[in-house]
């Protein structure tokens, strides 16, 4: 079975965000494999050593992703690929899926797992958009997959609610919270790692002019929301407390 | 310059749901001063189309097809992209639902334009409609425009109000015929499992517990409150890792990100991870044992307290002002 994930580098969930000269500064920041790419990671590594095949991680980004390509090999992912994008200019998840769709334009594909949303940018765009390039079907916020054949049975998850869906390889599909436990890199994994392959393109590789990929968007400014100040921590007996609290959500807050 | 704007009118249960006006309000804001096209998907739907006139839609395209009674992304694509077709609009606004998320980047792509998901606000500037959308799950946000192709846009429940209710309008509904080809996910079942009905990225309180509500019997007392206060119950990483309670529950960075008017964190201490999530909240309020507790920085109210002591006292007491 031919398996590729699709992942990205994010900041570590616990990083706060500084602005500097209008950008988000990236100093001294921790980077991990987007959480949701994780359970896919994961998905895929299941999927192999049940079923056989080969694991391919793809990843549009920088050239410092490879950390996060070496760790998905570490986790058991069998060969890895980083297209740079540093000449894209503007590029958004339009530039995104469209490079990865020429990537895949000659690859024989039979499911290719993503996470629902990375938790940067968070528009959860590329999966349906590769998905509509490569002309098959996607299921997002997947729960529960198994694969009979070419027979596929998801489960996911909307809003709380579970649904349970038939489909057919090849498929795009993207994970949800839930999916699976991701397994850490043991020790031999990440040594194995080292060996496994890396394969780095950049746009022309792929027969892509830079023009045929710049964002159909652009991001005009980003900043930080206005602090949230500490507010009220009320005193006293607890019952009064709770009597204050109530009227104060009331008659100051307005909120009940 | 007027342009022309649909909306994909989303039904639950067999009502619109509150984001799909909240749509309507936003592609008004876009069209500057050009027509609303309100689309309605699925099985016996028609009679909610009034509805959408009376919030703001200049018209409503009615698609009855057994097909489209249960949401699937080919169904919905091709039922859109004729609707499309045929109406040639400028833009087109979503909710950020789970509909929405699955259903607008396919049809961007295959139409070679631009979206902008998860808009929290939207302003005219001199002719140039900027999007506000939150980044980092609300530790930062950054202002978009669109560059290309059909302005595609979904919205974040919560965030754009809604006009008011108008039902002296009036607009024109027609039932129009798409062809539907073969589906190439089938739904086989729904499995309900959220229980009161209170979505969580839709509510406008919440009530979530974190690790202090310490079991799964725990919550018992939240949802008595959420009751009560016809709130949605959310919960912290920490809670749902521990299996207090489903994952559908959690909020944060990883989980939902919501925005209701008012959250009450029970037992959660406020690791970054859970405030990315929370903190664009209206009014916050703390409950917990440690008065050093990182979630007190961000409340506007705080008790400090053992939440199975404070909670249940204060589900009494919105018991007896709340009749």
């Amino acid at each position: 079975m031919n398996i590729y994930v699709i992942l990205k580098r994010t900041f570590d969930t616990e990083e706060k965000i500084v602005i500097e000269n209008g950008k988000i500064s990236e100093d001294g920041v921790e980077f991990i494999i987007n959480p949701y790419d994780e359970y896919a990671v994961e998905e895929a590594i299941k999927l192999r050593d049940e079923h056989g095949g080969e694991v391919t991680v793809v990843t549009v980004g920088e050239e410092e992703s490879d950390k996060q390509l070496r760790t998905a090999l570490a986790m058991g992912a069998d060969k890895s690929v980083l297209i740079d994008d540093e000449d894209v200019e503007d590029g958004d998840q339009f530039s995104t899926a469209k490079i990865l769709a020429a990537y895949f334009e000659d690859k024989e594909v039979d499911i290719i797992i993503g996470g629902n949303v990375a938790i940067d940018g968070a528009s959860g765009q590329v999966g349906p958009r590769l998905a509509e390039l490569l002309d098959i079907p996607h299921v997002t916020t997947i729960t529960k997959l198994e694969i009979d054949g070419t027979n596929v049975k998801i489960e996911r998850d909307v809003e709380g609610d579970v649904e349970v869906i038939e489909t057919s390889l090849p498929v795009l599909v993207t994970a949800q919270q839930g999916l699976n436990e991701p397994r850490y890199p043991s020790l031999p994994g990440i040594m194995k790692a080292k060996k496994k392959p890396l394969e780095e393109l950049e746009i022309d590789d792929l027969d892509l002019d830079e023009d045929e990929v710049e964002g159909k968007t652009r991001t005009l400014e980003v900043y930080l929301p206005p602090e949230k100040q500490a507010g009220k921590v009320l005193e006293g007996e607890l019952d009064d407390q709770v009597k204050e609290l109530v009227s104060l959500l009331r008659s100051e807050a307005k909120v009940i | 310059m007027a342009k022309k704007v649909l909306v994909l009118g989303e039904v639950r249960d067999g009502e619109l749901r509150n984001v799909s006006y909240e749509a309507v309000a936003a592609a008004k804001e876009i069209a500057e001063g050009g027509e609303i096209v309100s689309v309605l998907c699925g099985e016996s739907v028609s009679g909610l189309a009034d509805n959408l006139i009376h919030y703001g839609a200049d018209r409503v395209l009615v698609i009855e097809d057994e097909k489209l009674k249960t949401y699937t992304t080919d169904g919905y694509a091709q039922a859109l992209l004729q609707v499309i077709d045929q109406e040639d609009p400028e833009g087109i606004v979503f909710g950020h639902t789970a509909m929405g998320k699955d259903l607008s980047p396919r049809l961007a792509a295959k139409l070679g334009s631009g979206l902008v998901s998860d808009v929290t606000g939207i302003e005219n500037t001199g002719g140039n409609l900027i999007y506000t959308r939150p980044i980092y799950s609300g530790k930062a946000f950054e202002k978009k425009i669109i560059t290309d192709g059909i302005s595609f846009v979904t919205i974040r429940p919560n965030n754009i109000a809604a006009l008011e209710k108008d039902e002296s309008r009036s607009g024109d509904v027609t039932n129009i015929d798409v062809s539907i080809k073969d589906l190439r996910t089938i739904v086989k079942e729904i499995v309900r499992k959220t229980t009161d009905g209170v979505d969580l990225s839709e509510a406008k309180i919440i009530v979530a517990g974190g690790r202090g509500v310490k079991s799964a019997e725990g919550f018992g007392p939240l949802e008595e409150l959420a009751e009560v206060l016809g709130a949605a119950v959310g919960a912290s990483r920490g809670a749902c890792d521990a299996e207090y309670c489903d994952y559908g529950l959690q909020i944060g960075q990883t989980g939902k990100v919501v925005t209701p008017d008012l959250y009450i964190a029970c037992g959660i201490s406020g690791a970054i991870q859970h405030l990315a999530g929370m903190s664009n909240s209206k009014i916050i309020v703390a409950i917990n044992k440690d008065p050093e507790a990182n979630i007190f920085n961000i409340a506007d109210y705080g008790i400090v307290g053992d939440l199975f002591e404070v909670v249940p006292k204060l589900t009494e007491e919105f018991k007896k002002v709340l009749v």
